[in-house]
């Protein structure tokens, strides 16, 4: 490590906020497609497994960057993997004492946190290389970006969907709800409206700066 | 020498022995951390259980506030916790210690995954007096109606369940028939729009019905002075 030029970053707001939004891991990655399309029929899901997710990605990443100057780089992957699966169990467990409905409803995608690629990737792109507290609060920020996002698709399809918000009826009798936005191809429709929303506020943003640098525009 | 390597290839091979040491210690600390977990959660997990359990009884046994489990064995009803294994059925009792009814299991093939029902069934008037869905994928605000619609649980209010003279199984087989036309105590009025899972009620209930029900009433002094 000493012979390699020095890659780790000095703590800045930006380390939490880009996880939020610049980096988002759902809306500009596109990681982690799975749970994000089959649980988020309602807000209590899409809280509780962004919340899950968030605490395997802080804690896995943690000991990964603890553990960073210890696993050989040829037993990285299998580490990481049980590192994430320790985690996994552990919320797995502490789901169950907390809800057992919700876990009924949560179904296998607890488990299935395992192989959400939004964490390995945080533990090979960022805790191997990253000091403690850097990788901290980074992987809390792309855990509540990954919340959020969660959310984002949670409550929409909640309101369409059941007419209600976390369980609490919003419209009348008469609303007839939609129920397709509770399907899972409603998570796709949803998820599509957001990344158009996402992409337009991106593109209109680089228009912008590049106005401003005197640039024309390009109308493309 | 011909080619420059510029990557250290050589001084970067890892000895067996730090992988080994890595990965045995992962393992370890991983092995530590769930058993210590497991240890914490076990008991909070199985009162939740034991919650959700008593929930469901009562709601199927409406009047009941408090249960006693019994065991479904060859021989007939045991208390749980004897030692016997089998199906387990919960004795509802009223507050005056009277037995309200008993609750049992059942389970078939829905739409998309099992469905796993609780029933419950009345001595007194050899009905169904409720039913509750326990666990189901089924398709919401379609197959999920069987646990929310308020016309098809009316089926439940006193469904005829009466064993035949020699008290080895129902008298009429517990059916499902299209929505609006049921004219038989026996049947259950469908719902459109979840045949699949209405008829899986039926089928859950006729077939626990035809094994429990037999030994509930051979059994019922049994269940009777069982109050806790």
């Amino acid at each position: 490590m000493a012979d390699l030029p020095n890659t780790t970053e000095d703590l800045t707001p930006d380390t939490f906020v880009r996880g939020l939004w610049r980096e988002n891991p759902v809306f500009v990655m596109l990681l982690g497609m799975c749970p994000v399309l089959a649980v988020t029929n309602s807000t209590v899901n899409a809280i509780a497994m962004g919340l899950a997710t968030t605490f395997v990605l802080v804690c896995s990443s943690l000991l990964v960057s603890l553990l960073r100057h210890w696993i050989p780089k040829q037993v990285r992957i299998a580490s990481y993997i049980v590192i994430i699966a320790t985690f996994v169990t552990i919320v797995d467990y502490g789901i169950q004492a907390i809800s057992l409905e919700l876990y009924a409803a949560l179904g296998a995608f607890i488990q299935l946190i395992v192989v959400n690629c939004v964490i390995l990737g945080r533990a090979e792109a960022y805790a191997s290389k990253q000091r403690l507290h850097t990788t901290l609060v980074n992987s809390l920020g792309m855990g509540f970006g990954f919340t959020l996002a969660l959310l984002a698709l949670g409550t929409v399809r909640e309101i369409l969907g059941s007419g209600s918000i976390l369980g609490m009826p919003l419209f009348g009798e008469s609303f007839q709800p939609w129920v397709v936005m509770i399907l899972p191809p409603g998570g796709f429709f949803v998820l599509g409206t957001w990344l158009l929303l996402f992409n337009w506020l991106r593109l209109r943003r680089e228009r912008r700066v590049l106005e401003q640098a005197g640039v024309a525009a390009n109308a493309g | 020498m011909s080619v420059q390597v510029d990557t250290p290839a050589r001084s970067e091979r890892t000895p067996a022995w730090p992988m080994l040491r890595t990965l045995a210690g992962i393992a370890t600390l991983s092995g530590l951390l769930v058993v210590l977990v497991y240890q914490v959660t076990k008991p909070i997990i199985a009162e939740n259980e034991r919650i959700l359990t008593e929930q469901a009884v009562f709601e199927v046994l409406p009047e009941a506030t408090s249960k006693a489990d019994f065991i479904l064995t060859e021989q007939g009803l045991v208390r749980a916790g004897e030692g016997a294994s089998g199906v387990t059925v919960y004795a509802g009792y009223k507050a005056d210690g009277r037995l309200r009814g008993v609750a049992f299991p059942g389970a078939a093939r829905g739409y998309q995954d099992l469905i796993q029902f609780l029933f419950g069934y009345d001595p007194a008037c050899e009905c169904i007096v409720g039913s509750k869905v326990l666990r189901s994928t089924e398709t919401p605000g379609l197959g999920d109606k069987i646990d929310s619609d308020p016309a098809f649980l009316r089926n439940f209010e006193a469904l005829d369940a009466r064993l035949n003279a020699q008290g080895t199984g129902l008298a009429k087989p517990i059916e499902l028939v299209k929505h609006g036309t049921k004219s038989e105590p026996w049947e259950i009025d469908g719902i459109s729009g979840a045949t699949i899972s209405g008829k899986a009620v039926a089928r859950a209930l006729n077939d626990a019905a035809q094994r429990v029900l037999p030994a509930i009433r051979q059994d019922l002094a049994i269940l009777s002075d069982g109050a806790p």
